[in-house]
């Protein structure tokens, strides 16, 4: 097995958007606009590390995550996990990873055990002892056990984002890719889906790869930061090594925040502000 | 663990995923039930009034027995139809697809999955409406060949899976309207297959196009056996023909759909939802 969880080579990704234009007496023409998502990407991440993808919306750290998960091919370049090919080996690579996304998507009107026994058998799990696994992981998130049968659109967002964790570690993968898993949850919340993030770096041989845009969570978890704007790579180091790029300033320590100023010569608000006009 | 036994639970996943929509979506289910068993008596009423709208006197018993035939194998064959090529509009729907679609799991397992789903449920909601029907109408099935009408049955099932692996492709290429598109695909086959008519009252063109339905000779097939007591030896070329067609139409689809699911991942097509 290769030594690396995860070796990207020059992967690049653009999107083709078709916009109707304003009609022409009975013509209708339609516009093509090509979208670059990432452009050339190159990144290895070795097994057993945390490997955050700091970036603003909009800026590629989606795109790279449903590469490495099987669901989009790239238009060049090669994604090996532990080896296999993503786009000719799929299958391997379905078996070794799991993925928790931004937006938990679930069947609604199923309960928690519901949800998490399709799971769990989609993967090939046996169903008792994946029903025993739930059980312990959802009570390790916090998640009290009187709504595990209650169908999930009565939960909250923390708590459905908190059962969409617990969904992508049942399988045991051993790259775990976390899109963003902690955007838009409580306080509370968050801080349980970052310390049971933290536990699995501590007690299991997984990979991860964490893309956020939360400057303080990919400084407080990840072993090594790549930021990323408009779909390439700008630095790549350890949250030590990248807060060393810039200078502290009256005596404060430097933040991420300022790294990615530094960097892009924009704010994160600023960048963001952009995507989103864009 | 053998592979087999992997993807077998592969298979289960979606029949216990299907069991629990229904389940959960009880209501539009009832609603559903309702509408076609309202359909079924409506269409088989025409057969009881044929006598009273024409003003001459004809076999009414003979021609409610052929809608009724009809209305309910349609019913049979539009379950499987929409079980399978909803596969995708489910998760579509639900907002699952992009999980479902990264799980280790074959798309011939998924397939056997939601099939042997539909197959089962499209038995049980046919003969829930058969057993409603029987208390509005007078049926003689005496000598009707039972054995022959469920090989029809069966054979006709794997054309319409085929048939519902092609429809799945709409949603899969279309986000928000394929799902409507596949409506319009079970509207055309219960025009050209003869469900309420023969297909000779048809122009002769729109036979040629019957004759390319697995429909036509499904529902030949079972009023030959519930109204004619059609002998089961006699059925077995049409029985053999609409196997054929259904692994032939099974082949294809795979082959497309695997195709549609690569253009879908390559345009970043899986990841709206409808």
């Amino acid at each position: 097995m290769s030594s690396y969880a995860l070796d990207i080579e020059g992967v690049r990704k653009v999107f083709v958007r078709k916009e109707r234009t304003a009609r022409r007496g009975l013509r209708r023409s339609r516009k093509r606009e090509e979208v670059v998502a990432l452009k050339e990407i190159d990144l290895k991440v070795p097994r057993g590390e945390v490997f955050g993808v700091l970036g603003p919306n909009g800026s590629g750290k989606s795109t790279l995550i449903r590469l490495v998960s099987t669901l989009l091919l790239p238009d060049s370049g090669s994604l090996r996990v532990f080896g296999h090919d993503v786009e000719h080996d799929a299958f391997a690579v379905k078996r070794m990873i799991n993925r928790v996304s931004v937006d938990a998507a679930f069947f609604k009107k199923f309960s928690p055990i519901e949800n998490l026994m399709y799971a769990a058998r989609l993967y090939g799990l046996d169903a008792g002892e994946a029903r025993t696994r739930m059980r312990a992981i959802m009570k390790r998130l916090g998640l009290k056990e009187e709504t595990f049968n209650n169908p999930m659109e009565h939960m909250s967002r923390g708590m459905q984002q908190k059962v969409a964790v617990a969904r992508g570690f049942l399988t045991s993968p051993i790259l775990l890719l976390l899109d963003e898993p902690t955007t838009g949850l409580d306080p509370h919340s968050k801080r349980d889906v970052q310390a049971f993030v933290r536990e699995i770096r501590e007690t299991h041989d997984a990979t991860v790869l964490l893309t956020t845009h939360d400057m303080d969570e990919a400084d407080r978890l990840c072993d090594r930061i790549a930021i990323i704007d408009d779909g390439g790579i700008v630095a790549l180091d350890t949250p030590a090594g990248l807060k060393a790029l810039v200078p502290s300033q009256n005596g404060e320590h430097s933040t991420m925040e300022d790294v990615f100023l530094a960097l892009t010569g924009r704010t994160f608000a600023e960048a963001e502000t952009k995507e989103v006009e864009t | 663990m053998s592979a087999f036994v992997r993807e077998m639970r592969g298979a289960y996943a979606f029949v216990e995923r299907n069991v629990n929509l229904i389940k959960r979506y009880w209501g539009w289910e009832l609603v559903w039930l309702i509408y076609s068993l309202t359909n079924a008596l409506a269409i088989t009423y025409i057969g009881n009034g044929m006598s009273a709208i024409s003003g001459q006197e004809i076999d009414t018993q003979y021609v409610v027995t052929y809608l009724l035939v009809g209305a309910l194998i349609w019913q049979y064959l539009s379950v499987i139809f929409y079980a399978i090529s909803e596969m995708i509009a489910w998760e579509r729907w639900e907002g699952t697809i992009e999980y479902t679609f990264m799980a280790p799991v074959s798309r011939p397992t998924h397939l056997v999955g939601t099939t042997l789903f539909a197959i089962g449920y499209g038995i049980v909601r046919t003969l829930v409406i058969l057993g409603i029907v029987v208390a509005f109408f007078h049926l003689n099935l005496g000598g009707a060949n039972i054995v022959g009408t469920i090989l029809m049955l069966l054979a006709g099932s794997v054309s319409f899976v085929g048939l519902g692996i092609l429809a799945a492709v709409l949603p899969l290429l279309y986000p928000e309207r394929g799902a409507q598109m596949t409506n319009a695909v079970a509207a055309i086959l219960l025009l050209i297959s003869g469900v309420y008519y023969p297909v000779e009252t048809l122009p002769p063109w729109l036979q040629t196009v019957a004759s390319a339905s697995p429909a036509t000779y499904v529902i030949k097939g079972m009023r030959a056996c519930l109204l004619e007591g059609r002998a089961t030896l006699e059925l077995l070329p049409t029985a053999f023909t609409l196997i054929g067609i259904g692994i032939a139409v099974i082949t294809v689809g795979l082959i497309i759909f695997r195709y549609v699911e690569r253009y879908a991942k390559r345009s970043g097509r899986l990841k709206r939802s409808g």
